[in-house]
């Protein structure tokens, strides 16, 4: 699973849909790799506008990255060349940062996902649901 | 020839030999890969930006590979961990969730600018246990869907509905939910190529085409 995705996946579980809490998810015992793939300035940008900063800073964090800037670059274009630099080091954190092992669990409820093989586990056992 | 969903339900119907089958056999390949492109047409994107879409039961990641040559990002989900294991073994580029869609889109809100479902959403209109209610899983699948795609985004999904009620039960939830929309189908008169696509928005798009 890339570090983008970790900007959007939320507890599934029925009662943490409306909480404040159970994004993002809390990152334990990560095992992460580096993979290249290709570098598209246009998509980074596209994404940035709906990140949440706070939870970028907060999963690198739990990753044991506490380098990030505490706020989020802005007015990044594609083709100006000092926002380059930035774009590709984005990149390099969003798109070819994977965890390809480790848990995941939600702040409200406990709820501990796992990530194995870099996919993460969102089978709910029936009560849950 | 039995429907695969009357055979079993989904994550066992697609054991490891099965997704092999299916993965490899090229007919299956092709009408695959014609319903996605179709499913794309029907979204009609707009090819200058990009996108990001969500794969709801991409399986081993047949759809998910046209995605990526399209130029399009994606997340894919699917309930078979052999069907994801093939896509893994296929390396997509695509990121792969482990999940029921009957239990929800676990994105928060306004996630992705599109998403598409090529021959899944059926499943979600069976009742494997006793203590299943499809209509429930229906709608709770169309409720987290419309709030994991940004106001305007749009959902296409070829499925196969085993009978009228079903596509009307599929057609109602997403009503509920909030989606705006309905059915099109494909070559209507041929019993072997009729294909149903829903086509769906989430609300209004912020700017009108
Ligand atoms: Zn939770």
């Amino acid at each position: 699973m890339k570090f983008l995705t970790t900007n959007f996946v939320t507890c599934a579980v029925k009662g943490c849909l409306s909480s404040l809490e159970a994004f993002p998810l809390k990152y334990e015992d990560c095992q992460l790799v580096q993979e290249e793939t290709e570098y598209k300035p246009e998509f980074i940008s596209h994404m940035l506008e709906r990140l949440e900063w706070n939870a970028i800073v907060q999963v690198a964090k739990d990753l044991g990255n506490d380098s990030l800037p505490a706020t989020k670059p802005e007015g990044l274009d594609p083709i100006m060349e000092d926002s380059q630099a930035v774009l590709k080091d984005l990149h390099t954190l969003l798109m070819e940062t994977q965890i390809v092992e480790g848990k995941m669990s939600c702040r409200n409820c406990g709820h501990v996902y796992h990530i194995k093989n870099s996919i993460p586990n969102f089978l709910l056992p029936p009560h849950l649901c | 020839m039995s429907r695969p969903e009357q055979i079993a339900p989904p994550e066992v119907f697609y054991n490891d030999s099965e997704s092999h089958k299916y993965t490899s056999s090229t007919r299956v390949q092709h009408i695959q890969a014609k319903m996605t492109l179709r499913a794309l047409e029907l979204l009609n994107l707009d090819t200058q930006d990009p996108h990001f879409i969500l794969d709801l039961g991409c399986g081993s990641g047949l759809s998910g590979e046209i995605l990526t040559e399209e130029g399009y990002n994606w997340v894919g989900m699917d309930i078979s961990p052999s069907m994801l294991a093939t896509g893994l073994d296929r390396e997509v580029e695509g990121d792969l969730f482990l999940s029921d869609l009957g239990n929800g889109v676990p994105f928060r809100a306004g996630t992705f600018d599109a998403a598409i479902s090529i021959s899944a959403i059926q499943w979600l209109c069976n009742a494997d246990t006793a203590n299943v209610d499809p209509k429930k899983r229906t709608l709770t699948f169309f409720n987290t869907l419309y709030a994991s795609l940004k106001r305007g985004g749009k959902f296409v999904a070829q499925f196969y509905p085993m009978n009228d009620s079903q596509t009307e039960t599929i057609l109602s939830c997403a009503k509920v939910a909030g989606f705006g929309g309905g059915l099109i189908i494909d070559d209507p008169e041929s019993k072997r190529h009729k294909k149903y696509y829903l086509v769906l928005t989430a609300g209004m798009a912020e700017r009108n085409i």
